[in-house]
């Protein structure tokens, strides 16, 4: 099963890559470089997706207290952040012909690197709490006052700013069927390998959990 | 709301005996504002432009450091296990506290302002009274987070160095929008100018005072 969505992912992704650079037709404006977009709206997706699980299982886990909640967030947390780190890096190679520059304090940009921050703080509060239940419960509530306080990053950042927001993506409205599919393969791909790290990465947290309990039966 | 009180009463008597976090809050503003000016090179043009986020940079560094003691200070000789077994609800104790140290935090940034105005050569248009419900509104929003990180970060072994880590990014909407108002009232405009800025503000202390308060009884705990 698991080896099956392996060969999955591996199939979309390399379809969404060949969808991206040879099916997409070329954008007039911006030329070569806007084909970056399809796996920078693909790992943006990834990482607001992981970010909202981050949030309920943080919920869960205070609700409930059981360690499968804490693995998820955690390990969610942890791709989400990954992920991020690519849509930042690829959002940045975009700009820099097409603004004329690598980082422009733009809201969504801004918000994006203040979310960045948010859950890197989340990885930092977890290396650091000591016993595994504090981490757990310091850790889930950290994530969710992180999750209430971004809309409110965003409003603040339109308030510094002064400004409207923008309407995301290339060229705004209507864009090209074939850049469509490109875009919606794209996404797909990154689910699935999202779902497929996530998977691996819980698996390996458990594993690591029974290898403790051996160690100290053991002694 | 005795019990509230009665650990507001503590915290103020403390204080008012030991004078430390006060020394310590006011010192640190002084020394702060002291390398804004020389940071500054004196030049007046700049620091106009500058004092509102200056005012706010020194506001929330003093304010860390008083939050950082807040726990701290139970902490030592387990105090806080006498706060753990009052007959009450944890959200009364986080209420106690936070109110506690929304007084200190708020007394210190009333000091700062005159600190301001007389280092600085503030020659502000109108009043500056407007200023005081933002910097009461921007104390309630920052303790509020801060004394529910205070009490998690005393429990980790970065201690009171990952308090700042915690609270600076989850504050910057507060910080935002206090500086955007505090900006309006020394260039004597009304705070109605800065309608949208002002609801953040109390859109902030309210979520956050909220949320703290229900999550504070998983953060409290023994030694």
């Amino acid at each position: 099963m698991r080896k099956a969505l392996a060969v999955l992912t591996f199939i979309l992704m390399a379809a969404s890559l060949y969808a991206a650079f040879v099916y997409a037709p070329t954008e007039p404006k911006m030329g070569h470089i806007q084909r970056i977009f399809y796996i920078h709206m693909g790992t943006v997706w990834v990482a607001t997706v992981a970010f909202i699980l981050v949030f309920a299982s943080s919920v869960m886990y205070l609700w409930k207290g059981t360690r499968k909640w804490d693995i998820l967030a955690y390990c969610s947390a942890e791709i989400g952040v990954v992920f991020l780190t690519i849509t930042i890096l690829t959002g940045s190679i975009w700009a820099k012909p097409v603004w004329g520059t690598w980082w422009t304090w733009e809201p969504q940009l801004t918000t994006t690197f203040i979310l960045w921050i948010l859950y890197i703080v989340y990885l930092v509060l977890r290396s650091s709490a000591g016993s595994d239940q504090k981490k757990a419960k310091f850790a889930a509530v950290f994530g969710i006052i992180a999750f209430l306080d971004l809309p409110l990053v965003y409003a603040s950042v339109r308030v510094m700013r002064g400004i409207s927001p923008v309407v995301f993506g290339p060229g705004g409205g209507g864009i090209a069927p074939q850049m469509m599919h490109a875009l919606l393969i794209n996404l797909a791909a990154c689910s699935l390998l999202f779902v497929l790290l996530l998977l691996e990465r819980t698996d390996l947290e458990r594993m690591s959990d029974e290898l403790a309990v051996l160690k100290t039966r053991e002694g | 709301m005795s019990k509230v009180w009665a650990i507001i009463r503590k915290d103020i008597v403390t204080e008012l005996r030991t004078k430390e976090l006060f020394t310590s809050m006011l010192t640190f503003s002084l020394l702060v504002t002291v390398i804004f000016s020389f940071a500054f090179g004196f030049s007046t043009g700049l620091v106009r432009l500058a004092v509102p986020a200056m005012l706010w940079i020194t506001f929330t560094f003093a304010g860390v450091l008083g939050l950082s003691r807040s726990f701290a200070l139970e902490k030592e000789g387990n105090a806080v296990l006498g706060l753990l077994l009052t007959p009450t609800d944890r959200s009364l104790i986080y209420f106690g506290k936070v109110i506690g140290n929304t007084i200190f935090v708020f007394i210190v940034g009333m000091i700062i302002v005159p600190m301001f105005v007389l280092f600085f050569n503030l020659g502000f248009q109108g009043t500056l009274l407007p200023l005081v419900p933002v910097i009461f509104l921007g104390s309630l929003g920052f303790v509020a987070v801060g004394t529910l990180f205070s009490a998690m970060a005393v429990n980790t072994r970065l201690r009171e160095v990952l308090l700042p880590i915690l609270l600076f990014p989850i504050i910057i909407p507060l910080i935002v929008s206090a500086v955007k108002l505090s900006g309006l009232v020394l260039e004597g405009k009304p705070l109605s100018e800065g309608a949208s800025a002002l609801q953040l503000l109390i859109a902030f202390d309210i979520i956050f005072i909220a949320a703290c308060a229900v999550v504070f009884e998983f953060v409290i705990e023994e030694s």
